[in-house]
């Protein structure tokens, strides 16, 4: 190696620099397409619903009078709906996010159960007055307008 | 007035830039002499000042909360405690850019002050580099993001900043973050400054090497501050998300890692010129794309900030200016730079070139992770990318460079033989594979952990083994600062994987003298009582946690209710040991009167941000040893002068009294 020619070695080097970047973003590319989390809406899940215990979020609204606590005191059940009616029950272990209200919007990470209820194991609602998790954007359009002609406060 | 006065600053801070950035090249081009070439230091300098006015100005207006400001009434409340107030000027968008020029035009006006190891014609072609930039921000700042607008008619009362805001994280991580980001401003102005002059020598590289450290150190220490902020503000036990906001910080920190090691490469060794002026360029560009990505609106994430198409574009407009001129330039001149020096495969610089491409790589990861959402978005597919990309994705290259990390520094510089630090590399081997026994065995930790946990236990070992057979009083340092910043990774990464592997968790409903457990710890909620802070109430509970038996501790989570703008958010409350912390987080009441308390122990969990603590106090002894290196450098050089022109004037004496 040392007895190698200048040129060579900068040839070297960026043979190797590029043989990396283009295998980092080759392998980026393959685990994105099998892993990223998928986001569904109810009417979507009915239709064609993710494979059981495949990761998915599901985002929607949270149904008016459906929010019931498990006697265990830390499990919450709810039914999410969609723009077409489409329902789809939800059930989550944890402390619900703040905000976290029938009637308003939420996006459930989680996988769906054989019998069709989905396990959330986290809920993501709205974080304050101005903001919106993005994919209910369209959902609840008042809230989208409003939005867009707040400012939000923000963190950086 | 206030108000009026901060933005005649800012125009004429934007005038000053535009002048410094035409007397720049100018002088460039009249081969760095001339009345112009005298021009550009003072122009720098006195933009910095005007741009600090603009800042204290704004600072003044949410101070006194002059609700006839539209960004004060829009976000500060009269209520408001003073320090919140302060820090209500930078946590929204317009202050946020105004501290961002602010923190540019500092940087820019500290190198035209103090910089003096360049040629001065690479100086100028550095500053106008600076110019053009901060005159990019500062259109984008007036034009879009005016933070000094006024209200046709004054509010009564301002809208109150976002609860999760209020905190005294808030006073120093976003500074801190900014100080970090546009720091590598100047690095990026170095790079195009030297590409311009075709001056990139091992002077370029010890010129900019402190600003890239000083950066870095910022920047570490806003990335540590952040974590640990979200962790016990966010109420979700998490210390990373992997949030596009937390990537866009990681990313300039993985490229300013990098052209710091490959920036001492060429001071000292005067190799790898091309790639510490590409990873000069890369370090800011990934600031600005992480800029981009918070401003535009076009990402989800829990920083939510203004969604605004116009912003966006005109920041995507600014990016593509920059970051492709820079490229263009880059391609343009790359071939004319001579190469340096050159270098075994074993030897320090192999060892360094391996790691800057590793992170590289890790960067090009989180890139694609983070810009991927918005690529299927465009065909209508919603995806949000998370823990199980990143982590493992990364790992693949992150595990080879904590290897080569681990035995990199004991190398010699040009040419070495593994074969001569056979024990140091065999030691290594045997702490790792017997940590990868021990807990793959033993205690049965995930993959992804296990590994983490060894080459932890590994390298914390190693970053002290270049002090092997040193006297250490006489050990640099910039050595120390690297022994100090190695260890502090290994912290760090010691840490992250033990929380991740031993964390447990506990979620229950208890009555109010109700007890729960959670690893070696007895929870008891004495009771539930209502309490109120100067701008919110709050349901707090009293609980007292016992380890293992011992005496209790007391916790008060509480979940507060702010009015102004009206928010719930939890407040956690931690109990710190020396191997871990209990974190204690209270929800709502059960319908049949008991609450929920979620709990969780994470051993070891302190140790992340200890660690990151740790690499930013290596860089600051590095950083301290090059400076005092300079000053010394620079008296000796004064010493001289001095020494000459004494011998000159005796001679001449001698010669007057010998004709005499």
């Amino acid at each position: 190696m040392s007895a190698m020619k200048a040129k060579h070695q900068r040839l070297v080097l960026v043979v190797v620099a590029l043989v990396a970047l283009v295998g980092a973003g080759l392998l980026a590319a393959y685990a994105l397409r099998n892993q990223a989390n998928y986001f569904y809406l109810p009417e979507q899940m009915q239709a064609d619903p993710p494979e059981v215990g495949q990761a998915v979020r599901l985002g929607g609204m949270v149904e008016a009078g459906s929010l019931i606590t498990d006697p265990d005191g830390v499990t919450l059940r709810f039914t999410v709906t969609g723009n077409d009616g489409s329902r789809v029950p939800v059930r989550f272990s944890g402390i619900a996010p703040d905000l976290f209200v029938e009637g308003s919007g939420v996006v459930a990470e989680g996988r769906l159960e054989a019998d069709g209820t989905f396990v959330a194991d986290n809920l993501l609602a709205k974080h304050d007055e101005n903001y919106v998790p993005k994919e209910l954007e369209g959902m609840t359009q008042a809230q989208a307008a409003k939005m867009a002609e707040e400012t939000t406060v923000g963190i950086e | 007035m206030i108000a009026e006065i901060g933005h005649a600053a800012l125009w004429l801070a934007a005038a000053l830039a535009a002048l410094q950035m035409l007397a720049g090249f100018l002088a460039v081009n009249a081969g760095g002499e001339g009345d112009v070439a005298r021009l550009v230091r003072p122009t720098a300098i006195m933009q910095g000042v005007l741009a600090s006015v603009a800042f204290a100005m704004l600072l003044w207006l949410f101070a006194t909360t002059d609700l006839s400001v539209k960004l004060v009434a829009a976000n500060s409340h009269s209520m408001k405690p003073m320090i919140f107030k302060l820090a209500g000027a930078w946590g929204n968008h317009e202050g946020s850019m105004l501290l961002w020029v602010t923190v540019m035009s500092l940087a820019g006006g500290l190198i035209a002050l103090v910089e003096r190891r360049l040629p001065e014609r690479t100086m100028q072609a550095t500053l106008a580099a600076q110019g053009l930039v901060s005159l990019g921000f500062y259109a984008f700042l007036i034009l879009s993001s005016n933070p000094f607008e006024r209200l046709p008619v004054p509010a009564p009362e301002g809208m109150g900043l976002n609860p999760l805001l209020q905190d005294i994280g808030l006073a120093f991580h976003p500074p801190t973050l900014y100080i970090g980001y546009v720091g590598l401003s100047v690095a990026f102005s170095f790079a195009v400054g030297a590409l311009l002059t075709r001056q990139v020598t091992p002077d370029f590289a010890s010129a900019m090497r402190p600003w890239v450290l000083g950066a870095w150190v910022f920047l570490t220490i806003g990335i540590t501050a952040g974590s640990y902020w979200a962790y016990y503000e966010l109420g979700w036990g998490g210390w990373w998300f992997w949030d596009p906001v937390e990537n866009a910080s990681l990313m300039p920190w993985l490229a300013a890692t990098a052209l710091l090691h490959s920036a001492s490469v060429l001071a000292s060794r005067d190799a790898l010129r091309i790639w510490t002026i590409m990873l000069g360029v890369v370090a800011f560009s990934m600031s600005m794309v992480g800029t981009f990505l918070v401003r535009s609106g076009i990402l989800t994430s829990v920083h939510a900030f203004a969604v605004d198409p116009e912003r966006g574009t005109f920041i995507l407009i600014l990016l593509a200016l920059f970051i492709g001129g820079a490229l263009l330039l880059f391609a343009l001149r790359a071939n004319t730079i001579n190469e340096g020096e050159r270098f075994a495969i074993a030897s320090r610089e192999g060892a360094l070139v391996f790691n800057n491409v590793m992170l590289s790589a890790i960067l090009a990861i989180v890139l694609l992770g983070t810009l991927y959402p918005l690529l299927t978005e465009a065909f209508d597919v919603r995806v949000s990318v998370g823990p199980p990309y990143f982590n493992p994705v990364g790992a693949i290259f992150a595990v080879p460079m904590f290897l080569v990390m681990a035995v990199g520094p004991l190398l010699r510089w040009r040419q070495d033989r593994l074969d001569r630090i056979r024990p140091e590399i065999a030691l290594f081997a045997a702490v790792v594979i017997a940590a990868l026994i021990w807990f793959g065995l033993v205690m049965d930790v995930a993959i992804l952990p296990l590994l983490g946990l060894a080459l932890a236990v590994g390298l914390g070992v190693a970053s002290f083994m270049p002090l092997r057979g040193r006297k250490l009083t006489r050990v640099p340092l910039a050595t120390w600062g690297m022994v100090v910043a190695h260890f502090g990774i290994a912290v760090a990464l010691l840490g992250m994987a033990s929380e991740s592997a031993f964390s447990e968790e506990r979620l229950a409903a208890v009555q109010e003298g109700g007890t729960t457990t959670v690893g070696p710890w007895t929870i008891t909620l004495r009771e539930v009582v209502p309490v109120a802070g100067p701008n919110w109430t709050a349901t707090e509970a009293h609980i007292l946690a016992s380890y293992d038996g011992g005496e209790p501790v007391y916790l008060g989570p509480q979940a507060r209710n702010f009015w102004a703008p009206p928010q719930e958010t939890t407040e956690s409350a931690l109990a710190t040991r020396w191997n871990g912390q209990l974190y204690a987080v209270v929800g709502d009441r059960a319908p049949d009167g008991r609450w929920q308390v979620r709990l969780w122990w994470k051993p070891l969990v302190t140790l992340i941000w200890f660690g990151g603590l740790l690499v930013a106090v290596g860089g600051v002894l590095a950083l301290l040893g090059r400076v005092v290196a300079d000053l010394r450098r620079r008296s000796i050089a004064r010493k001289i002068v001095e020494r000459r022109s004494e011998e000159e004037a005796f001679a001449r004496s001698q010669a007057q009294e010998a004709s005499a």
